[in-house]
């Protein structure tokens, strides 16, 4: 069925919204430009004239000329560690290698030496982590001096810390995931082991180093004097330690050499889905900015948006007239058969249930599911409490949980409470989590989370026979407002990894289908449900 | 008429003719060398025969070879083309005494026409003007200033032995002979050891004009002149007919003195009077003098066939077949002008050197005549005339059809070997030219500015980068970022510099470029590439190798980014034992100085004699292993230090 916008474009509201989402547009695009710069200026410049590429030419370099690159975390670690580590210190992002798709770790050395701070293990494990789900090669372009050692308690002992990269990197090695290492800078210590447990690795000479005590604390610890070059350079690795295999002249050949690597990697993508020829929708998804309401307690028909994102604007509406709080239909995206779950209201048991049934249907029929997640939570009250919308939430969170099919999911609006769960939010796996810059996220909203905690308060100030005044309640109430309005934000949540990056909402449909691309280098196994709630 | 003709010839011309003949339901037997086994005029015979090695005189100069095949296959006739064995009046001997029909004219025609000095004489005889001079052997001063006056001033005075301009004098009127006389005798006196000299008149600027002629045996037509002036080093460049400038009267003047020249010698065929005219007296009927006469076929004579209608190769076949002239002289007349360019491979800033190579791509405009003996894929062999192609332009006026070949010219595409493309376009728009001031002297004269190099622009750079980089043809999804758009290098180099070639590539149909500091923008409408603001140019690439199609062929080199040599970095102080073993010999001791690749010990290992060897200069400080010594793998045998 071909969708029929009912936005007028052009309108006066259309314009305001326009405006108001090019100004939540602009936010994260200087975030985002900040945290290209690296470590500044000056420090761009010390690296430049030791001869080394910036980071970002180094990725771009790498990648096949006009290659996509889907950026991961770009504004990682934003307004943390007081702006010490923009980018959180590492470029992250999945692109083209001699048309493979890879991912690819950079670090950034003009950061703290590329030293890894919290964020920095954080993103390097959830590029990894992707890696590992969609059997994407990984190349590790290296040059950092190892963990950041004022933070080593957030860095080192935990499972989740810098000891993981190296088991991701065995882990992944024995599934037949190539991890591939350009040693361009320096690798210390415990970053020594990122070349060393790499299938294959690379060295520029005269630059890369790699060894597992620097030659100051050889000195302090065996009164050795040795420069780094004679202690682990790349000729001593390519000739004597055998820690590196190929030499390179230069940054550039060292990629050259790279490229050259992953020609023989000799990987094809499996059989999958069954695409046809791509079909831009009919309406643009430009004007994705113009119909959807700037301010989030707007309700709005979701069939805008995915009338702007599939294939000629159509979509198979399942169980159109059931649930109809709950979107769910099939669609193409640029060829590939999707399945969507859109929210159009507060969840309630019915949506639950058509939830659950759809995502049965997609995971019965291998179709990857795109989530345009929009909910302020499920229903509640008596009557829902009664009739067990529980366990009908419950089948849908079980159903998102371990279906086996690619799951996508696109902050496109609110994302409250239990309807984060319910719509494949962060702790549900899916293979990508995008956001659009309109969009918060939070365990409620922050006026409710006033309320909860206003009334405890009053509660207990009336118990004791107190009074509480209005504007002493009001007083209270606004630093947790405050506090959520600040947390919910999208910058605030992309800072720490909640998702994969704020987007541009008009490339949802580049962006999604380049997420679904990349989930498609993994078979779609078969799905085995849990124990549904009936 | 025939059923079957030999074409004992190569290259476009073999081609020329067979295109005829088979259009005339004649069948062709090719001949072909070594090198040319699967060349263009092979694919187009009938039936081709080998008939030897690449070397013209181990084939196309094997008269009785090419003879044999002709009988063998049943050829009636053959056709020599222009070159190897056309003027060659044995061969045509050899050809009638086998019975076949040579296609040309008598061997002793051919043997009139063939020793210049007397074809000369034989004009003289017939009445065809010659270039008025004395060649006697009487050399008294007085003798050669009385022939300096009847010849008339200006003359030249030349060493009769000479050559490179020695003991040659331009001498502008009476008063000077003398003391020219004097110093031109003396100069080839030292030269030469032989002072004699000839008096010739002086043109002052001549111009090559020759007349085609065609005979039957009875009577014989000629089908106006061409105009070779443009020559370089008495090779033609760019041919025309009509001769500029010339006019009604001197054009029959000329005609009739060809006319008269062929009838001497009862020509039958196709054949050229070549005549000096002196371009500085506005076709005085009294300014043109017989040079030679060549008795075949020209390179040139498509010029002729454009502005007459005929086709020459099809009257030699029917006058060689016994019929009479098709046209008499009075049917015969001009329409516009023509103009032919000679392509070849040649380096013509290294001096007009011939060029090899391997022709990775050519195209030419479709509505321009071409005649060419290779294709794509051709190789130009080092073996015969590295003629490309012969691009031929007709237009109701000069200025139509020159502007034809210019254009004709700027849209050859031609890659894989370098060739005077470059040279010929600057020649057809070169001002005097243009306006029809033509001599022989014109390319020398100019040869500077004819060999400018066009300026290449930021532009041309893009398209071989995109072409390199394959963003002319961008994939799905290209150019897609989030923040920030990529910025990507392309190697690629001009004339052995690097270009610094940067991308940043927006949207499938969108690329900004920098190209070493200059902002080119390209964009894609309908599936077209546009590169600021002009239409992309065609490319192709073979190997490392692109050209651009534009100012008659851009090239650029692809750099391989794997194509480094890495060195180990080593000091080279200490020279060790590459494994373990042995010394069997040490050679050096304390305070030697040693060079690089000196051989400083023997280490036996493993059977074998390993040959340790200086990595670099230096003075020997250490030895740390002397012959007899076990040594471990790693061990320092030697240490060098810097030579003071």
């Amino acid at each position: 069925m071909r969708l029929r916008s009912k936005a007028l474009v052009g309108s006066g509201l259309f314009r305001d919204n326009r405006a108001a989402h090019l100004k939540a547009l602009s936010q994260i695009q200087v975030a985002a430009d900040f945290a290209s710069q690296g470590g500044g200026e000056l420090s761009r410049a010390r690296h430049l004239s030791r001869g080394k590429m910036l980071p970002r030419n180094r990725v771009s370099n790498l990648l096949d000329p006009g290659s996509p690159f889907l950026e991961i975390g770009a504004t990682a670690a934003h307004g943390m560690y007081d702006g010490a580590a923009p980018c959180a210190g590492v470029i992250a992002g999945i692109g083209q290698v001699m048309g493979q798709d890879v991912m690819i770790v950079c670090n950034d050395a003009t950061v703290k030496g590329g030293t890894y701070f919290p964020m920095t293990v954080k993103k390097h494990l959830r590029a990894q982590e992707i890696a590992e789900q969609n059997y994407l090669p990984c190349i590790y372009l290296v040059d950092s001096g190892g963990a950041n050692l004022p933070s080593q308690d957030e860095v080192f002992p935990d499972r989740d810390h810098f000891g993981r990269i190296f088991f991701n990197q065995a882990q992944m090695s024995a599934k037949g995931i190539p991890q591939l290492a350009v040693v361009m800078g320096s690798c210390t210590a415990g970053g020594a082991y990122v070349p060393a447990m790499c299938d294959v690795t690379i060295i520029v000479k005269n630059q890369a180093t790699i060894f597992l005590a620097g030659p100051p604390l050889v000195k302090a610890a065996t009164g050795e004097v040795v420069s780094a070059e004679k202690l682990g350079g790349g000729d001593v690795h390519t000739r004597l330690s055998g820690v590196a295999d190929y030499l390179a002249e230069d940054d550039g050949h060292a990629l050259a050499l790279a490229r050259q690597a992953v020609s023989f990697f000799n990987r094809i993508k499996p059989p999958t889905v069954k695409w046809q020829c791509s079909e831009e929708p009919s309406y643009d998804p430009e004007e994705i900015l113009g119909v959807v309401p700037a301010d989030l307690r707007t309700p709005y028909d979701i069939h805008e948006v995915i009338a702007r994102i599939v294939d000629g604007s159509r979509l198979d509406p399942f169980k159109a007239r059931f649930g109809e709080t709950l979107v769910c239909g099939f669609a193409h995206l640029k060829g590939c058969p999707i399945g969507i779950i859109a929210n159009n209201g507060v969840l309630f048991s019915e949506a639950a249930q058509k939830g659950a049934h759809f995502i049965q249907l997609c995971s019965q029929r291998r179709i990857p599911i795109i989530f345009l997640q929009n909910i302020m939570g499920f229903m509640v009250g008596r009557k829902y409490e009664n009739e067990g919308i529980a366990r009908h939430g419950a089948k849908m969170v079980t159903a998102v949980a371990t279906t086996s099919v690619p799951k996508v999911t696109m902050l496109v609006g609110g994302s409250f409470g239990a309807g984060n769960y319910g719509m494949a939010g962060r702790a549900y796996s899916p293979r990508f989590l995008w956001s659009w810059p309109n969009s918060r996220i939070g365990v409620m909203g922050g006026a409710q989370a006033a309320d909860v905690l206003a009334s405890v308060k009053r509660d207990s100030i009336e118990r004791n026979g107190g009074s509480w005044r209005p504007e002493e309640e009001a007083t209270f109430r606004q630093p947790t407002v405050d506090m959520f309005e600040k947390q919910s934000h999208p910058l605030y949540a992309s800072a720490r990894l909640w998702d994969d990056g704020v987007i541009d909402p008009r490339t949802t449909r580049d962006v999604l289908f380049l997420s679904l691309n990349v989930a498609l280098n993994a078979p779609i196994e078969e799905t085995r449900f849990g124990v549904f709630r009936m | 008429m025939f059923e079957k003709i030999l074409i004992a010839n190569r290259g476009e011309i073999a081609c020329r003719i067979m295109k005829t003949a088979q259009k005339m339901g004649i069948s062709c037997v090719g001949v072909y060398s070594d090198a040319d086994a699967t060349s263009k005029h092979v694919e187009m015979a009938d039936v081709a025969v080998h008939i030897g090695g690449s070397t013209p005189t181990e084939s196309y100069l094997c008269g009785d070879v090419i003879i044999q095949a002709a009988i063998d296959l049943g050829a009636q006739a053959i056709h020599p083309g222009y070159g190897f064995l056309s003027e060659n009046p044995d061969f045509v001997d050899d050809v009638l005494s086998a019975g076949l029909i040579f296609i040309g004219p008598s061997a002793e025609a051919i043997r009139a026409m063939g020793l210049k000095a007397a074809a000369k004489a034989l004009m003289v005889e017939a009445g065809v003007p010659v270039v008025p001079g004395y060649h006697g052997s009487d050399q008294s001063d007085d003798l050669l200033a009385d022939e300096a006056n009847k010849i008339g001033y200006p003359v030249l005075i030349k060493a009769v032995a000479g050559g490179g301009g020695k003991g040659m004098r331009f001498v502008e009127e009476a008063g000077a002979f003398q003391s020219a006389l004097e110093s031109a005798r003396s100069e080839a006196q030292s030269a030469f050891s032989n002072s004699d000299v000839l008096v010739e008149k002086f043109v002052r600027k001549p111009r090559h004009i020759e007349v085609q002629v065609f005979g039957d045996g009875d009577d014989v037509v000629y089908l106006f002149e061409r105009d070779c002036s443009l020559q370089r080093r008495h090779q033609k460049v760019v041919e025309e007919a009509p001769a500029p400038g010339m006019t009604a009267e001197m054009r029959a003047v000329m005609g009739q003195a060809a006319v008269k020249a062929a009838k001497f010698v009862n020509y039958v065929g196709a054949g050229t009077v070549e005549f000096i005219v002196d371009g500085s007296d506005d076709f005085a009927i009294d300014s043109f003098y017989f040079m030679e006469m060549n008795t075949r076929l020209q390179v040139e004579h498509a010029v002729t066939e454009a502005i007459t209608g005929i086709d020459l190769v099809e009257w030699q076949l029917r006058v060689a077949a016994g019929e009479s002239l098709p046209v008499q002289q009075d049917n015969l007349s001009i329409t516009g002008h023509a103009f032919e360019a000679r392509l070849y491979a040649e380096d013509v800033v290294a001096g007009f050197l011939p060029a090899t190579g391997t022709l990775t791509h050519l195209a030419f405009p479709e509505d321009i005549r071409v005649e060419s003996g290779v294709r794509a894929g051709d190789k130009i062999s080092p073996f015969y005339d590295p003629m490309i192609a012969k691009v031929v332009s007709h237009g109701p006026t000069r200025t139509i059809a020159l502007k034809r070949l210019a254009k004709a010219l700027a849209l050859t595409e031609v890659a894989g070997t370098t060739t005077n493309l470059e040279f010929l376009g600057a020649l057809v728009n070169h001002t005097g030219f243009g306006l029809g001031e033509i001599d022989t002297g014109l390319i020398q004269r100019d040869i500077d500015k004819l060999i400018e190099p066009l300026a290449v622009t930021a532009g041309h750079a893009v398209a071989a980068a995109m072409r390199i980089s394959g963003l002319n043809r961008p994939k799905f999804m290209s150019g897609f970022h989030m923040w920030q758009p990529l910025s990507q290098s392309v190697s690629l180099a001009r004339s052995g510099l690097l270009v610094d070639a940067s991308v940043e590539v927006f949207s499938p149909d969108r690329q900004h470029w920098n190209i070493d500091g200059v902002d080119v923008v390209a964009e894609c409408f309908n599936g077209k590439w546009w590169i600021d603001g002009q239409k992309a140019p065609h490319v192709t690439i073979n190997d490392s190798v692109v050209t651009v199609f534009d100012k008659y062929g851009i090239r650029f080199d692809v750099i391989d980014a794997l194509d480094v040599v890495t060195e180990a970095v080593e000091d080279g102080d200490f020279i060790e034992a590459p494994m373990p073993g042995l010394i069997k010999s040490m050679f050096v001791s304390l305070g030697d100085k040693v060079s690089k690749g000196d051989r400083l010990a023997i280490l036996e290992a493993m059977k074998m004699e390993h040959s340790l060897s200086a990595s670099r200069n230096g003075t020997v400080v250490e030895v740390l292993a002397n012959s007899g010594d076990q040594v471990i793998a790693g061990a320092a045998l030697v240490r060098l230090e810097d030579e003071t």
